[in-house]
């Protein structure tokens, strides 16, 4: 015990930086073949100050080191990286978009007939769900004891009637085109004089719609299926709603982030080895690298395809051999859009639901 | 009806309060508490939900000497400057994505203009893929 050094002699910390180990500790979550660990983010600004590092967020420091990159958009889907951000920020953009991000869905429908299979609840159901192409941004919510108007509601007729013309049997499916848009309100009851809407003005005049009319996304969504003789005639009204009062109004069919994979060899593969790491991996993410003189090595070409299947750290010794981390702070983030607005739009309005949040409290303080 | 409270305020020392917001959930919570746990001024911030039945969420701020009150109000001016600067960046990122990928198709245009038409190419490469 004698030749242990003392603590004394042993050389000062740097100040201003933190040592290696908690550097990765913070900056990474560490996958190892049984559990992750380091997941959590190290939130408290004071957390390093042993250290002389500053845990603060100063917005100087964001503004530099926080990026955007496009990856791909088209008029559903998008995905994006975001780079410099922490979780909570970015799961608070996620979850704004899966459930307060208004969009327009049906929401009452009155039937007047309807002698299909399909029951008058489900039918309501399942024209509930359909995705509707009219940008939420031009209405205003209704309130329960509200009167539908030209600004609340959207109308739309369904009269379908099936027939036997010789061996063809006509409306055998009602299809999502058939809803047929009424913009000047409702049509019902049909022997009063007074309707269930009041609209001020026809909605095709107004001019965010009238050069596109308002219709379902998508034209070829099945809503029953029918057999000669058989009729569905009703009305819907759709109103503008969030997710988190019904699924039906979530304007995104997923939006979901991932940490950026990263993958570190620490030890150096060569040969078999490396032939045996690139078989390992389903998600082919190594690639073998000539070292010359006939060598072969391997290097991680691909992490961004790496699915943390976690097959590269199993079995005997690979977990020291290979180091399979996520970046805390680098997110990849995927919206896909049920239609009603673009993706890209759907990501800003879903920060300035957030702004809105913080100004309620704002001004609920004041 | 949505509402703030602040309990604790009424005391002598006012560095430490609960703050009650009523109408949030974690999306707020969770994002105000890491916020406030970033800004120097905070000894402690925390929040729960009671129950996950009742719309929610209890703050609790302690602070190292100002009025938990002003700062909790910082931290969301904080949070929204963040917000802007995120969408501003992002809007940036999509407009540059987009003007990127106008030109390419230009180039792409230009390219089969010079050459022989671009449906040309096009069905040449039908036929070549249908001969194999």
């Amino acid at each position: 015990m004698k030749d242990r050094p003392s603590v004394m002699d042993l050389p000062d910390l740097p100040k201003g930086e933190l040592p290696a180990h908690l550097e990765l500790q913070r900056t990474r979550v560490v996958c190892a073949a049984d559990a992750p660990s380091y997941t959590e983010s190290v939130q408290y600004s004071g957390a390093y100050m042993a250290f002389g590092v500053d845990n603060s967020l100063r917005l100087e420091d964001f503004k530099k080191s926080f990026k955007v990159e496009v990856k791909y958009i088209n008029d559903d889907d998008m995905e994006f990286d975001m780079i410099g951000i922490d979780a909570a920020l970015a799961n608070a953009f996620r979850r704004i978009l899966l459930a307060e991000v208004p969009t327009m869905a049906i929401e009452k429908v009155f039937i007047a007939n309807n002698t299909s299979v399909i029951q008058d609840e489900v039918l309501a159901h399942r024209l509930g769900m359909i995705p509707i192409k009219a940008d939420p941004r031009h209405f205003e919510y209704k309130a329960d004891d509200e009167n539908a108007n030209e600004k609340n509601t959207i109308v739309f007729k369904l009269n379908v009637v099936c027939t036997r013309k010789g061996d063809r049997v006509n409306n055998a499916s009602v299809k999502s085109e058939q809803l047929i848009w009424l913009p000047e309100g409702s049509e019902m009851p049909f022997d009063t004089k007074t309707k269930f809407t009041a609209f001020g003005c026809g909605q095709d005049k107004l001019p965010e719609f009238a050069s596109s009319p308002i219709c379902s996304q998508y034209p070829d969504i099945t809503i029953a299926k029918l057999r000669p003789g058989q009729a569905i005639e009703l009305e819907c009204h759709a109103i503008k709603g969030i997710g988190k009062t019904h699924a039906k109004w979530s304007p995104v069919a997923t939006a979901r982030y991932r940490m950026h994979p990263e993958i570190v060899l620490t030890e150096v593969l060569e040969d078999d080895l490396a032939e045996e790491l690139v078989a390992k991996c389903p998600a082919k993410v190594f690639d073998i690298e000539d070292l010359g003189k006939g060598r072969k090595g391997v290097k991680a070409a691909r992490p961004r395809d790496c699915t943390l299947c976690r097959e590269c750290v199993r079995g005997e010794d690979w977990e020291k051999r290979v180091s399979l981390r996520r970046l805390k702070e680098h997110f990849i983030f995927t919206i896909e859009s049920t239609g009603s607005l673009p993706p890209n739009v759907l990501f800003t309005e879903a920060i300035k639901i957030l702004i809105d949040k913080c100004q309620r409290i704002i001004a609920e303080l004041s | 009806m949505a509402s703030t409270k602040e309990y604790g305020a009424e005391a002598d020392d006012q560095t430490a309060s609960t703050f009650s917001l009523t109408e949030e959930d974690h999306t707020l919570g969770n994002a105000l508490r890491y916020v406030l746990n970033k800004d120097p001024r905070v000894s402690f911030v925390g929040y729960s939900i009671p129950h996950p039945s009742e719309e929610r969420v209890n703050l609790r701020l302690q602070t190292t000497g100002l009025p938990a009150r002003d700062v909790l109000k910082d931290g969301l001016q904080d949070m929204m400057a963040l917000n802007d600067h995120v969408r501003v960046t992002f809007e940036k990122a999509v407009d540059d994505y987009k003007t990127l990928q106008g030109m390419r198709e230009m180039s792409v245009g230009a390219s089969g203009r010079s050459g022989a038409s671009a449906k040309s190419g096009l069905t040449h490469q039908t036929l070549s893929t249908d001969t194999k």
